[in-house]
């Protein structure tokens, strides 16, 4: 199935780009690419490393779990440890003391004001940064100079230009300004969880962070200077954003996907979450991000187990072996329902190295899709923050003063700080101009900056409730547990680029088999048993070009937009697909080389 | 290259197996921050020129304009000089398998196969003027080479050599952690730069290659709950502000400065605010320390008798220190896999 975006006979550039800069892990990005149709026509990628986790961990403490499954991720490595706390608090059949959970929610908040702030300023932002744009659009920085940008009373920038500017690498002023935010936003982060990106106060059964006035002092103070800081920043990229569309018709292509979004759920109501497996669907809706598979705009469902239910793990062509003939741990769950073979509690690690072949196999990534009774979807998360607040707003279950669903949109109300007034910020679900559900590069980017919004607003909440509890007296954070000598477990939560969840087999009280699923190898997963592509591939293959620059001069700069609009992070999977076409044999063209088709 | 003055290039690998929590952990540095050593913002450093995949501005397309990877082909051409070469992650053994690779870091334009670390490092090692080795994958083998792993994961000096020196007579210099304490790496990547500049003395490094100012004090003579260890006061659960040495805390034997210097700007670290020392910078780690969460054998004896006489706490330490001072003997380069995992190829 070889695509050719305009048809006929055009002539196909190979382009190539090994490793991608600015995200974190290392991705290869291999193109075909129309310069006179100005289209991406193919596109495949590669990111090549195996660990092998699922094996070592086995035999090993089910304790040792949380401490061991961080180190997946050098970025979001805390979500894994949260994940893995869950999942075993399940097993263990343990229950956190309220301020335990307040204290893991405020930690999580700050993991995903810190990381989105980092990966959208200074690695995101570069795209869009004045010293880019004028070496791939000329004219559009010409533009930029001359346009008024139309919050500037919010966020002191007069033109988009000089919003531009602001974003170069070191030598812009807002550049420098979000590195030491992400650094503030870590301290927050280290008063709760002890240590980033490696928590070291994380435990089943609640946290060893001792529970003080003072530390909720210091985190409230350096949380008010994030609000104050995202009351600027969310008008500013709304306005660099919007910009585009303005100044690039069509930039609404650039990126683009069929909405089929999923989110797992973040921050536990203590009140409702008591790690059952049987009430999960029920304190799953509670949480503060909801849960929510999202399919053309439509919310399929919002249930935890009909979502655990769902996974599927396929294999296509990646470098393991089945386990058709394999050990089936779990063929039910407690609620009586049938657990599928290729779902994560019965999923067995099989390496087979071979050499990276593009008609055979050529990945160390497995493909995860959600089989809704029919078809085996392959959902992104549009690196998170889309999903999130999309599922969060069409289920209107989440009303907290500071952030309110509303069934079509989310509220974020933001309170007095310093030199700025209460602001209310409403993140509406995207449409494009035809009032279709729009998922593409720039609205992943625009949910990003929201979502910052959001994530600081819930913290406030969570700062409020855990130190009631400590004015009340109760201080315990953490509560003891046994580890039984047979379960089996999950827990769901949303790592900073979406959908986490890990799967857990305990058997003579020891690991049998422990599967995490991050949202990385979902997204750039390799075509699956049944033909299916991944994610990235309809949303990079088919984008525009607006890229002004000759091949011999190509940055892809719209590619690259594209691509981190879902903040691909590499460490947690590995080998990423995004083409459905035919790949060519042709080693890579030293400048450029036109290929016929 | 037209510039004057001379420029050390640093050269920043991250396709080991890691997380790359080191380069984050960079980020996360203001003592000194990676802008201020970039910028040149601190006296007598030497202009560095630094190629680091987590946020390059550089990402052009290999046909095209501004490719990344280029840097690495000047370098093993010979047309970088100097430079250092950083590693990040541990050294899979690509040597236990007839063909396919555990992990890679571009193309080998010859192949059209993935360039594995391995074969990077063999490329450059020899051409580096020095190489630090960041985080406890790339020092030790960390995470990555515990029992029972598929890949024979082992660290840079497992793979190099204990004793490698450079061709400017340099060790390899290991900044252990996982992650590395922000300010422990830029503090040594600011040392080796002074040293390239000729302004610094030899790095000074102890048995395990680690810097010996950040790495001499164990986590137990810099934690604040040390008052309570003499005290003979021990939690009993892990939200107690007392010590956690029986909850299966590793500080008293392990070379870490994080209770000391806290981990980002004074604020969080390890036992000092209630999280256990899992002894993360040990080249032991993980296998000599599991289960985290069980009390380390010989915390018994020390902490009944931590009104013991001082020189004979000391001694006993000594002992277990000097095992969680050696890495598992599975780390090795080789054919054979040593992991006790039983290979699928």
């Amino acid at each position: 199935m070889t695509t050719t975006a305009g048809g006929g006979k055009n002539e196909l550039t190979e382009m190539a780009w090994d490793p991608i800069t600015r995200i974190v892990g290392s991705l290869g990005i291999y193109t075909k690419i129309d310069f006179k149709a100005k289209r991406v026509a193919e596109c495949h990628s590669t990111s090549s490393i195996f660990r092998g986790y699922s094996i070592f961990m086995k035999g090993k403490d089910p304790r040792d779990a949380h401490f061991i499954t961080s180190r997946i991720c050098g970025i979001c490595g805390d979500n894994h440890a949260t994940c893995s706390v869950y999942a075993q608090n399940m097993a263990y059949g343990v229950r956190p003391p309220p301020l335990g959970e307040w204290i893991l929610n405020l930690g999580e908040a700050a993991e995903y004001m810190f990381d989105h702030n980092i990966f959208q300023e200074n690695l995101v932002g570069v795209d869009f940064c004045e010293r880019m744009v004028a070496e791939t659009n000329p004219g559009v920085l010409e533009q930029a100079n001359s346009t008024a940008a139309p919050h500037a009373a919010e966020h002191g920038y007069r033109t988009i230009g000089d919003i531009m500017r602001s974003l170069n690498p070191l030598e812009g002023e807002f550049y420098r300004e979000a590195l030491q935010v992400s650094r503030s936003t870590r301290e927050m982060f280290c008063l709760m969880e002890g240590r980033h990106v490696h928590p070291s106060t994380l435990y089943p059964g609640g946290v060893g962070t001792v529970a003080t006035v003072q530390l909720f002092t210091d985190y409230l103070t350096r949380l008010m200077r994030y609000v104050e800081f995202m009351k600027r920043v969310v008008p500013m990229h709304d306005d660099l954003f919007d910009f585009f569309y303005e100044a690039l018709p069509g930039y609404e292509e650039v990126g683009r996907r069929r909405v089929l979004l999923g989110c797992w759920g973040s921050f536990n109501n203590p009140e409702y979450c008591d790690f059952t497996y049987r009430n999960m669907a029920d304190w799953g809706r509670k949480m503060f991000v909801t849960p929510g598979i999202v399919v053309d705009g439509k919310l399929i469902t919002n249930s935890l187990v009909d979502i655990n239910l769902g996974i599927r793990i396929l294999l296509g062509h990646s470098f393991y072996e089945d386990w058709e003939d394999q050990e089936m741990f779990v063929t039910r769950d407690e609620l009586g329902n049938p657990v599928d073979r290729r779902h994560p509690w019965n999923q067995h690690t099989i390496p087979r190295p071979a050499k990276r072949d593009f008609d055979d196999k050529y990945s160390w990534t497995m493909s995860p899709r959600w089989f809704d009774g029919k078809d085996h979807l392959p959902l992104d998360t549009g690196g998170g923050p889309i999903a999130r607040l999309w599922a969060t707003a069409l289920a209107g279950l989440v009303d907290i003063g500071y952030v309110k669903s509303t069934g079509h949109s989310v509220e974020i109300n933001l309170p007095r700080t310093v030199s700025r007034p209460e602001v209310t910020f409403e993140w509406k679900i995207p449409v494009d101009k035809k009032g279709q559900p729009l998922s593409n590069a720039i609205e992943r980017d625009r949910a990003r900056t929201y979502f910052q919004a959001y994530a600081a607003a819930c913290a406030l909440y969570f700062v409020e409730q855990g130190l009631a509890e400590i004015r009340a007296g109760r201080t315990k954070t953490w509560e003891p547990f046994n580890v039984p000598m047979d379960a089996d477990s999950c827990g769901f939560t949303e790592a900073v680029r979406g959908v986490l969840s890990h799967h857990m087999v305990i058997r003579d009280g020891k690991i049998a088999n422990y599967h995490p699923q991050p949202p990385p190898p979902g997204e750039r997963s390799v075509r699956d048993s049944y033909g299916t592509p991944g994610p990235y591939e309809d949303a990079v293959q088919n984008t525009p070009i607006f890229e002004e620059n000759s091949p011999e001069n190509f940055k892809g700069i719209d590619i690259m937009r594209a691509v981190r609009s879902f903040d691909p992070c590499l460490p947690c999977g590995v080998h990423m697909y995004l083409g459905g076409g035919k790949v060519l044999k042709t080693a890579h063209s030293p400048t450029g080389v036109p290929l016929a088709t | 290259m037209t510039q004057e003055e001379p420029v050390v290039h640093i050269l920043w690998m991250n396709g080991g197996l890691g997380c790359d929590g080191d380069s984050v952990a960079l980020t996360a540095a203001t003592q000194p921050s990676i802008e201020e050593i970039v910028l040149g913002a601190l006296p007598g450093l030497p202009k560095v020129a630094v190629h680091w995949p987590l946020i390059d501005f550089e990402c052009g397309p290999e046909q095209g304009a501004d490719t990344f990877i280029e840097w690495w082909h000047k370098a093993d051409r010979g047309e970088l000089d100097p430079f250092v070469l950083v590693v990040e992650g541990s050294i899979p053994n690509e040597a236990i398998k007839s063909e396919g690779y555990w992990c890679g870091f571009g193309n080998n334009p010859a192949t059209g196969q993935p360039m594995t670390t391995s074969e990077w490092l063999d490329r450059l090692a020899p051409k580096a003027t020095a190489i630090l080795a960041v985080g406890t994958c790339a020092t030790y083998g960390g995470i990555h080479a515990m029992a029972g792993n598929p890949t024979g994961a082992m660290g840079v000096p497992d793979y190099l050599g204990w004793d490698w020196k450079s061709k400017a007579g340099l060790p390899i210099v290991c900044v252990p952690g996982c992650p590395t304490h922000p300010d422990n790496l830029s503090e040594t990547i600011l040392y080796l730069l002074y040293q390239v500049a000729g302004a610094a003395p030899m790095i000074p490094l102890d048995e395990a290659l680690r810097p010996r100012w950040l790495f001499d004090a164990t986590v137990h003579e810099g934690c604040d709950r040390a008052g309570y260890y003499e005290q003979g006061q021990f939690a009993s659960a892990y939200d107690s502000p007392k010590c956690l040495v029986k909850l299966g805390c590793w500080g008293p034997v392990v070379k870490c400065n994080v209770p000391k210097r806290g981990w980002i700007n004074g604020v969080g670290g390890c036992p000092n605010v209630g999280g256990i020392c899992i002894a993360c910078t040990m080249p032991g780690f993980p296998d000599k320390f599991m289960p985290f969460m069980d009390e380390p054998p010989g915390a018994r004896v020390s902490s009944a008798a931590s009104g013991m006489y001082g020189s004979v706490i000391r001694t006993l330490r000594t002992f277990t220190a000097k095992t969680a001072d050696k890495e598992p003997k599975w780390r090795t380069k080789g054919s054979e896999l040593l992991t006790g995992y039983q290979k699928t190829w």
